[in-house]
Parts: C-alpha cells; sequence; structure tokens
C-alpha cells in the first residue's frame, strides 16, 4: 500500500486479470457518472478469449502524448504525475493517440475530447475495485524514477503476448 | 420512455434485407420487463393465431436477442435469446453470458427481432446505429475459434474505417453458430466467447436454418440512463459484498460437481442416468485444479462470481484442447454420463462441443441414450456408422459428436435431439426406447436428479417446467420461492446472471429493477401477476406445439421413466420417486398455478391475467380437445 502523499503508480499483474470489467465500471461511473465501457479510461480488452486485459494510461517518463499535444490541453499533475486533459483547449486531433507508443488515449465516444487516466486525483477507483474483488490485477504503488513507459503497449502487442503465455503457438491462429 | 431502456429494437428480416427500428409500448415494457418475458410476450402478439403451424426451422420463425433493463447494471451481464423452439416447440428463454447484451444496449438497442432467412450465410454488424448484413461465406462451415479470429480481425478493420479519429476501440461482441447451427441439429447453441452458450431451445439450429451465421455489435454509448444512478452505484455494492462471501463459486465455480454431485449427493447423470452416484476421485476438483486449470478466475460483465475458468490440455492426445471449466454441467453430460472420469477426456469433449456449435449438455445426452442402446443391442455397430460407443470410449463419442454436428448418417437421426431420435428409432426397430430417454418436453434433464432427494429440483421440477428439462428454470412450490419458475422469470427477463442472486436478499432485485427503471414493483405484483402472466403464455404456447410434435399434459407432465427405476447402487441405493407423490404434487402445482385437472390453463385463470385472446386459442386448439380424453 502507499501512503498519500507520494505520487502513485498502477502496478498491473495483467495474466491474472479476469475479464470482470469491474474497472470500466467503476472508472466511468466515477468520471461520467454513467456505465459507459467506451468512455472509461481503463478498458478491458479480449481480442482472445480468457486473454482479457485493462488497458490504460502508464505515465511515461518522458510523456511524449503531452509533448506531441499542439495547443497545450495536455498538462502533467504535479502531485500524481498523471497525465490532465483540459477539455475545452483539446481539438481531438489525435496528435496524442500517434505519439503514444500504447495508442493508450482515445476519444471520448460523445465529447470532442480526448480522454486519459487521471489516477483519480491518488485514489484510483479501478484499483479499489479489482483489490475488492480480490483479483490484484491492479496494485497502486510508489511512482519512482522508472520507465514505465515499457508497459505502453498496444492492445494487439499486449493480447498477443498474453495469448501465446496462456495458450502456446496456437494462440496465432487465435489473434 | 421508461428509464434504463434504449427505447428501441432492431428489426432485421433477412429475406428481404430490410432493417428496421421498432418501439414497444411503455405498458408492455412494464409487464413484461425484457429478455423471457418480452419474448414471450412478442412471439405471442406475432405467432401466437398461427402457432401451431409454424415449423421452427423455416423462415416463419422469428429469432430474438433480447436484453433487459438491467443487463450492465446488475452485476453478471448476460443476453436472452428465444423463438419458437426447435426442441420444445414452446417458449425458451435461453441466456448466454458474456459483454453482447451491454454493447447492444451501448449501441442504444435493447434486442434484436431477426425475421425471414437468408438465401446466403451472413452475418449482421451493428456499430451503434449503423447496421450492415455482411456476407459470411467466408466463415460459413468454420468452427467456434475460427469464426471469432475471422471476424475479430474484420470487424476490428471495419471500425477502425468507421471510427478513424476515435484511436483503439475495444473489439466488438460477437454471438455466432458453428456448424451444428448451420446444420440445423436441434442440439445447437448461439454461442460467445467460444465457450459460452445459450443451449437450452436449440436456437443455434434457428440461426443456421435464417443462414445468420453470427452478429457483431460495437457499442460507443452508455448504457441507457438509469433513473437513480446513486442507487444502482448503492445496489451493486450491495450484491458485490454479498457475492465476495460465496466462497465455494469463487473459487471453484460449479467446477466441484464433477465428483460432489456423484459421490455426496447421488443426482448425478452416470452411464445415460442408468446411475447417479458414483466415487471416482480421478473426477475430483483438485484433478482440474491442478492438470488442465490455466486461469482460475474468468468472467462476464460486472460479474463478482467468476464461476469460470479457462482449461486447456498442453501434452498428451488431447494437446491443444481449450475450454471453459468445465463447469458442473459439461462435467457431468461430458464425463460420468458416457462413463469417462478424467479431466482431459472431459476437456476435451467439452472443446469439441464448444467448437462444433453443440449444447454439451444435450449433446451429451443424446450420446448417453446412444450408448445404452448400443450396451443393450439395440442399436448396432452396423447402426452407428462403424463406431462403437462404450462407455468410457472418449475417441468414439467424439466421432459421434462429429457426426451429429454434421448430421451425416446416424448423426443426422441423433441430431434431432433424445426424445425426437427415440420416436424414430423406437419405430425402427419396433421396439420403445422413450423409456431411455432422459427428457422432458424435447428438452434434455439438466445434471440434476431427483432420485436421491438429495439435490435441488423436486418430483415435479423438470415435469412441470414450461421450459422442459432446463436445470436453471424448475417449476416448485411455494410459487413465489426463492427456486420457483416466477423467480427464474425475473433473472432471465432482467436480464442478468441467476447466480449473482444466491446470497443477495430477494428485496435487492426489486430495488435495482426501480432504481434502473424508476418503476415501483412490488414482489406480490411480479408473483401474483407479472411472472404469473409470463408463466401462463409459455405454457399456452408449450401446449399448442406442433408442427411435429403436440405435448398432451397427461403423459407428457411427467418425469422420465428412468427417475422411476431405483438407483442402483452408492448410499441412497434404492431410493426412487414415488409416482403417487409426483401425482399428488402435481395436483398442488396445477392447483397453485391455475390450470385444470388436464393441466390446461383455466379460463378464469387467463382473464384474471387479460389473456382471453390466448384463452380463446388455446381451448380452440385441437389439442384441448384430445388432452381432455
Amino acid at each position: 500500500m502507499t501512503t498519500k502523499k507520494e505520487p502513485i503508480w498502477i502496478a498491473r499483474d495483467l495474466i491474472k486479470c479476469s475479464g470482470c470489467r469491474k474497472c470500466e465500471i467503476a472508472c466511468s461511473l466515477y468520471h461520467e457518472n454513467r456505465i459507459w465501457p467506451e468512455a472509461s479510461r481503463i478498458r478491458v480488452f479480449m481480442p482472445v478469449p480468457g486473454a482479457d486485459f485493462p488497458h490504460f494510461c502508464t505515465q511515461c517518463k518522458n510523456y511524449p502524448c503531452v509533448k506531441a499535444c499542439p495547443v497545450d490541453a495536455l498538462s502533467i499533475s504535479k502531485k500524481t504525475g498523471a497525465v490532465l486533459v483540459k477539455t475545452k483547449a483539446c481539438i481531438a486531433c489525435g496528435k496524442c493517440i500517434e505519439a503514444c507508443p500504447g495508442r493508450v488515449p482515445h476519444m471520448h465516444p460523445a465529447k470532442n475530447h480526448i480522454v486519459i487516466c487521471d489516477l483519480c486525483n491518488g485514489s484510483p477507483q479501478c484499483v479499489k475495485v479489482c483489490q475488492e474483488g480480490g483479483w490484484n490485477v491492479l496494485t497502486t504503488v510508489h511512482r519512482r524514477a522508472r520507465p514505465y513507459e515499457l508497459y505502453a503497449r498496444t492492445p494487439e502487442q499486449i493480447a498477443k503476448d498474453l495469448a501465446i503465455k496462456m495458450y502456446g503457438e496456437q494462440a496465432e491462429d487465435y489473434i | 420512455m421508461i428509464k434504463g431502456y434504449a427505447g428501441k429494437i432492431l428489426e432485421v428480416n433477412l429475406s428481404t434485407q430490410a432493417i428496421k427500428d421498432i418501439k414497444i409500448g411503455d405498458n408492455i415494457l412494464k409487464d413484461y420487463i425484457g429478455g423471457r418475458g418480452l419474448a414471450t410476450k412478442i412471439l405471442w402478439d406475432r405467432l401466437g393465431k398461427k402457432w401451431e403451424k409454424i415449423d421452427p426451422l423455416k423462415s416463419e420463425n422469428i429469432l430474438l436477442f433480447l436484453t433487459g433493463p438491467l443487463t450492465g447494471y446488475y452485476p453478471g451481464g448476460r443476453i436472452c435469446v428465444s423463438g419458437k423452439s426447435p426442441q420444445s416447440n414452446g417458449v425458451i428463454g435461453s441466456t448466454v453470458a458474456g459483454e453482447f447484451g451491454v454493447e447492444l444496449r451501448c449501441a442504444c438497442y435493447d434486442g434484436i427481432i431477426v425475421t425471414g432467412e437468408s438465401n446466403k450465410p451472413v452475418y449482421l454488424f451493428i456499430k451503434d446505429s449503423d447496421v450492415d448484413i455482411r456476407d459470411a461465406s467466408h466463415i460459413w462451415g468454420k468452427d467456434a475459434k475460427q469464426t471469432m479470429a475471422t471476424l475479430g480481425r474484420e470487424c476490428r478493420e471495419l471500425l477502425r474505417k468507421r471510427y478513424p479519429k476515435f484511436g483503439q476501440l475495444k473489439e466488438p461482441s460477437f454471438l455466432y453458430v458453428g456448424p451444428a447451427g448451420e446444420n440445423k441439429v436441434r442440439t445447437a447453441v448461439v454461442a460467445a466467447k467460444w465457450t459460452h452458450a445459450a443451449g437450452y431451445g436449440g436456437y443455434g439450429a434457428v440461426m443456421g436454418s435464417k443462414k445468420l451465421k453470427a452478429i457483431a455489435v460495437k457499442g460507443t454509448g452508455p448504457l441507457p440512463k438509469a433513473a437513480n444512478i446513486k442507487e444502482v452505484k448503492r445496489l451493486i455494492k450491495v450484491v458485490n459484498d454479498n457475492i465476495y462471501e460465496n466462497v465455494l463459486w469463487r473459487r471453484w465455480g460449479t467446477g466441484s460437481g464433477g465428483y460432489e454431485v456423484g459421490a455426496e449427493t447421488s443426482s448425478e447423470p452416470v452411464r445415460n442416468w442408468q446411475d447417479e452416484w458414483h466415487n471416482e476421485k480421478s473426477f475430483g476438483v483438485d484433478q482440474f485444479e491442478n492438470r488442465v486449470w490455466i486461469k482460475q478466475s474468468w468472467s462476464d460483465f460486472g460479474c463478482p462470481t467468476c464461476c469460470l475458468k479457462v482449461a486447456m490440455i498442453k501434452t498428451g492426445r488431447f494437446k491443444g484442447a481449450i475450454t471453459d471449466n468445465p463447469d458442473y454441467e459439461m462435467q457431468a453430460y461430458l464425463g460420468p454420463n458416457l462413463g469417462l472420469f478424467t479431466p482431459e477426456e472431459n476437456v476435451f469433449l467439452s472443446s469439441l462441443a464448444d467448437d462444433l456449435g453443440l449444447c454439451g449438455i444435450q449433446t451429451g445426452n443424446v450420446m448417453g441414450f446412444a450408448a445404452e442402446l448400443f450396451q443393450r443391442g439395440i442399436l448396432t455397430k452396423k447402426d452407428l456408422d462403424g463406431i462403437e460407443p462404450k462407455w468410457g470410449d472418449v475417441e468414439a463419442f467424439a466421432a459421434l459428436a462429429k457426426k451429429i454436428a454434421y448430421r451425416e448418417g446416424i448423426g443426422d437421426l441423433l441430431a434431432e435431439g433424445t426424445y425426437r431420435a427415440a420416436l424414430k428409432i423406437g419405430e425402427k426397430k419396433k421396439t420403445d426406447v422413450l423409456k431411455y430417454a432422459v427428457q422432458s418436453k424435447g428438452i434434455s434433464i439438466g445434471a440434476h436428479g431427483i432420485r436421491s432427494g438429495k439435490d435441488y429440483p423436486e418430483s415435479i421440477s423438470y415435469a412441470c417446467s414450461v421450459q422442459g428439462g432446463d436445470h436453471t428454470s424448475t417449476a416448485g412450490l411455494p410459487l413465489d420461492g426463492s427456486g420457483s419458475e416466477l423467480s427464474e422469470i425475473f433473472n432471465d427477463s432482467g436480464v442478468h446472471c441467476n447466480f449473482n442472486v444466491f446470497g443477495v436478499p430477494r428485496k435487492v432485485k426489486f430495488d435495482f429493477y426501480k432504481a434502473v427503471t424508476g418503476i415501483e414493483l412490488t414482489q406480490k405484483e411480479w408473483y401474483k401477476i407479472k411472472a404469473f402472466r409470463i408463466l401462463q403464455i409459455q405454457r399456452a404456447l408449450l401446449l399448442l406445439g406442433g408442427p411435429d410434435i403436440k405435448w398432451k399434459p397427461k403423459t407428457h407432465d411427467e418425469n422420465p421413466p428412468r427417475f422411476y427405476e431405483p438407483l442402483p447402487s452408492g448410499p441412497y441405493k434404492g431410493k426412487t420417486v414415488d409416482k403417487m407423490q409426483v401425482e399428488e404434487d402435481k395436483r398442488r402445482y396445477y392447483n397453485a398455478v391455475g390450470w385444470d385437472e388436464n393441466g390446461i390453463p383455466k379460463t378464469k385463470t387467463l382473464e384474471k391475467l387479460g389473456l382471453e385472446d390466448i384463452d380463446k386459442v388455446l381451448k380452440k386448439s385441437c389439442i384441448s380437445k384430445s388432452m381432455l380424453k
């Protein structure tokens, strides 16, 4: 567990994901006051059945998304290290999606701006429900100067890795 | 408009390729909710007057995929598949877990009605309000995993084109049929996620008869707005907190049943129910856990239980087989029922059933039936195209399953399901083989026997159910009991998983309904009027039946003959079902549900529920007259 003062990071143990999507439900309820899977800042992908996993921002050390934004709509939270979106400034150009090594940011399905995990200002709802359920796929840890961008991988890349880890080489046929 | 609904249903006519949105009136939604209830109402309204003449496997049947207002809100998302059943000739509310119902509601549809039939294989692709009927020739004939991989790639690409600026959308959800559905096998399922199935009812065959290989759906919107989201949040937590206490299902799913239901309660099908007891420790849950489970918890939308496991065989002759769990029903029917007692054989057959799109319960039942006829010398090796289904011969059963899925040789006969196959074999062999058919009204009995009296079904659970042998919707008294059919109609109409109501105070799901829809629904109103009305329509349509088979309550509101044979071994050896008790229970049940002594809903019962039109059709029908004899 973490103390309140320090910035956090959400550690992830993807192979344990049950695909219950309670993280999506909690995230979209918190941010949108609706159950809204595609508006959730954390989304569970399942291109290969059984190999479900959550996909969300890793807060890369060099924040390529923030650098790529042409209108300064993205900033870095001093408190949490999360990428914050100024929704009014965002022009929904998608440059941050292209800049992200994991193609994590995505448009809000109904509004003209990007959505990115904001770490719920330090107490992420997704982690809470994942822990409550005992899955422990998501855990909050102290943020250190580490290459978290390693975790910024596309859903296709992650799905392939997990599916092969689970099912072996025959998984190539399923992707 | 009532809160919690998208407010429209997609109707697709595959004969004319016409696509339209239809609206269902608020009063109908209030009375029938969604899923099973609404399906029953739609089917009665559209097909009721000509019901007896409707062939379930011809274009005149309609196929329904319906959510309910609780889908996606109540933890454990499902969707209900329905239509005129090619098994019972009535209506079955057959639900399948997964994200499909949630995606559909996020695409702003409460359901899909499919009418007519296509002249070539097609699949539907719903992207919010865009709906395409697309060619499926390239996936026709493909198994579950090939179908999902091919469609997955294709649909993800189409989504990229449809939403070029969104970024990465999640994959769409799919429902599909395997080769068995395409070949109109009556035990074919509508499947999802490789391993999930709407099995009871045989709607895979209906989908196949319409040449509809699959439906893909991507909804980018939110769930339809709930009346009181704050209360919904509270109730989700109440359900979760209660379910998190259910250590047994969370840890083992129903996978501990394969051994326990046989060894402890003597209610597991063993060798086509010739026994219900076994003590084969090789089939213990520890063996499944240590040898085949590769993922401890696998789940569907919002589910706190996560009863599923992913199982895979990594070495040996069954290498490469993947399935979920298997859960208890698959363990029993593709295990002891065929004389098989190892996890590897069980996973292999379960995976094969998934791939072919066969219902593991009902295909396991019909294969067990064939194996018993072989054991008794009624069916010979020649009759069975050279296959010798000896108990425990996994290769023989795999060969038989393939024959069934492709309707080849003996498979064509067994593909009719146990009851219809029994009629045909009996005629051909000039001997009564119905006594070996363990089914009720064309639907195989779920893997929970009643002879020991130690499991949950009662003496008339299957005999009087409007869904025949369906172990998830059993008849019993009191009518407002938590295990009664009227309680199950709530879950199937809601539409959400019935596992997430166990251990949760009953009040919660009614509170949930109010929080989502804004409408107060009292338990009294549900049990005395609304669910009761749905039950009566299901009963009426079941009795109208046809065209190939009609059920007479006197003959068919009955247990399979096997349940009157004493259990041959185990701690409950000698126990059987008392026929006098069944008659007495049936009388009490008929009385409670307002049916006359012949099992026909009374005019008074139907009129009180505003079902005068149904009463007229039912009473005019030839079945009523013949049933009085």
